[in-house]
């Protein structure tokens, strides 16, 4: 098995607090891993640690086999960071702003048009970053991430504050990433976009892994209720248990023609979290 | 190479659309301009508004500059990004100083003509230019280095620029000012461009360099002490 990401032990302290302790982790190449958990979890701290912008007190940490204490300046050609707080030059266009890392990459001038077309900002290569929304300028980071075709993607909350549309929009560009071989990791406090994006993830609170698997996985895993939901023509909730006993039951509802939908009961990650935790995502 | 032209480019750019750094670079030059051509004054010495300004832009626009360019990278975090993006931190260092020096050369070559220095009196003042201005650009990068944000940035800038620009102009007032701004490497750069010949003197030579001395010794530790991000 080949892991893009491989993290052992990873604990660390701001002040007396601890922010991460003994983390442990491997992400495999190309797969989209979440690291999930609310505000103050951990997330980012973690992010900053598997791209070498900080070192852990304790545990190491590899990037494609490579220790990232030790990761040089020229590594990063490999590796597309997309924090949040990285600025861009406002007041420069947007076509310069990327042109910048094109002559420091040696990367052709025609990737610029490639790179805004792909975050649906081919037509604004000539407007101030100043003059963008925060979405947009969002879309601009990852734009300048995606410059360089890395091959691996950290991304810190990706979709943070953005209206539906375009964190859409976000989803279908990092799946498409993802088809090319890209591996992503992203932290998110949103579980839905969690579950659409990650094949695998962690949830995480307060430095703690308190659960891992993929989303999917990890709300079978908490389903006590173990029942089945139909929803009937004639606007009735039915719950039935998902075992044979309730077979007779349900054969007779589909053979009536009752049943518009039919829902398992397993719950959400929030709820999964909730109950790992006591507390809620916010 | 490709790196320190991506941040030279950059510069360029970013400079055309930045007033407030833009007016640094454009306000002495142009003032000497106006000055020595309307200005004139009965026994006032020649070509006087050309030698104070030159004086009091080596003092203020590349200090400024080179220190308000790295407090913005560092309070937006676009440095960060840069040094990130296989951009090493002498590179970004070098392609910054050099498009100030050379910005400043440029309006260093307008005090000239404005002062009607020729021959080998016009390459002794741009090389003494030359050497105040690199002088200033490291204090700046020390200042630079040392902030966290432009805030932070001005309020160290502004005292040390008013010290480095004004005291060669008081000190033409001032006995005791003058011996005390001698320590200054712009008091120095005023007392040679005072001389018809411009020849260097071993003290002053000695004093620009130790002064040149102390702002690398003043980045050294705020690099050490900060870096870059």
């Amino acid at each position: 098995m080949e892991y893009a990401v491989k993290a052992l032990g990873i604990t660390h302290i701001f002040g007396e607090k601890s922010v991460l302790s003994h983390i442990d982790l491997k992400i495999q190449k190309g797969e989209v891993f979440g690291l999930l958990g609310p505000s103050g979890a951990g997330k980012t701290t973690l992010i900053k640690i598997l791209t070498g912008q900080l070192k852990p007190c304790e545990g190491t940490a590899e990037l494609f086999g490579m220790d990232t204490e030790k990761l040089k300046s020229s590594d990063y050609r490999n590796i597309g960071i997309m924090m949040d707080n990285f600025g861009l030059y406002e007041r420069l266009s947007c076509y310069d702003n990327l042109k910048i890392f094109t002559t420091i990459y040696g990367l052709p001038k025609d990737r610029i048009g490639e790179a805004l077309k792909s975050v649906g900002l081919g037509e604004t290569g000539r407007t101030a970053v100043m003059r963008l929304s925060k979405g947009m300028k969002s879309r601009m980071r990852l734009a300048r991430v995606l410059l360089q075709k890395p091959a691996i993607l950290f991304l810190d909350e990706p979709t943070s504050g953005l209206d539906p549309a375009t964190a859409s929009d976000i989803h279908r560009l990092l799946k498409k990433e993802q088809e090319k071989g890209t591996t992503i990791v992203l932290t998110t406090h949103n579980m839905s976009e969690a579950a659409r994006l990650c094949g695998q993830s962690v949830l995480l609170n307060e430095g703690h892994i308190v659960e891992q698997g993929s989303p999917a996985e990890i709300c079978r895993r908490y389903n006590h209720q173990k029942k089945i939901r139909l929803h009937l023509y004639d606007g009735r909730d039915l719950e039935i248990a998902n075992a044979s006993s309730s077979a007779r039951l349900l054969e007779k509802c589909l053979l009536e023609e009752l049943v518009e939908t039919i829902h398992t009961t397993e719950p959400s990650l929030e709820t999964v979290f909730m109950e790992l935790t006591g507390r809620g995502f916010d | 190479m490709n790196n320190i032209k991506a941040v030279l480019e950059k510069q360029i750019k970013d400079t055309l659309k930045n007033k407030t750094i833009l007016i640094q670079f454009v306000m002495f030059p142009a003032l000497t301009l106006i000055m020595e051509n309307l200005v004139q004054i009965e026994n006032m010495p020649n070509h006087f508004f050309a030698k104070l300004f030159s004086v009091m832009y080596v003092g203020m626009a590349p200090l400024t500059c080179m220190a308000a360019i790295l407090a913005e990278e560092k309070e937006q975090n676009t440095l960060r990004v840069l040094l990130m993006s296989n951009v090493k931190p002498w590179e970004y260092l070098m392609g910054t100083g050099f498009y100030i020096w050379a910005i400043c050369m440029a309006g260093a070559c307008i005090f000239a003509l404005c002062g009607e220095y020729a021959g080998m009196s016009l390459i002794l003042f741009l090389l003494t230019m030359s050497v105040g201005i690199i002088t200033s650009i490291i204090l700046g990068a020390a200042i630079g280095t040392h902030s966290k944000n432009q805030m932070t940035a001005t309020s160290i800038t502004l005292p040390v620029m008013m010290l480095l620009s004004f005291l060669p102009m008081l000190s033409m007032f001032n006995t005791n000012i003058r011996r005390a701004a001698s320590a200054f490497y712009t008091q120095q750069i005023s007392m040679l461009l005072q001389q018809t010949d411009m020849s260097w003197s071993l003290k002053g030579a000695g004093v620009v360099l130790i002064n040149i001395l102390i702002a690398a010794v003043f980045f050294i530790c705020a690099y050490r002490r900060c870096g870059l991000e």
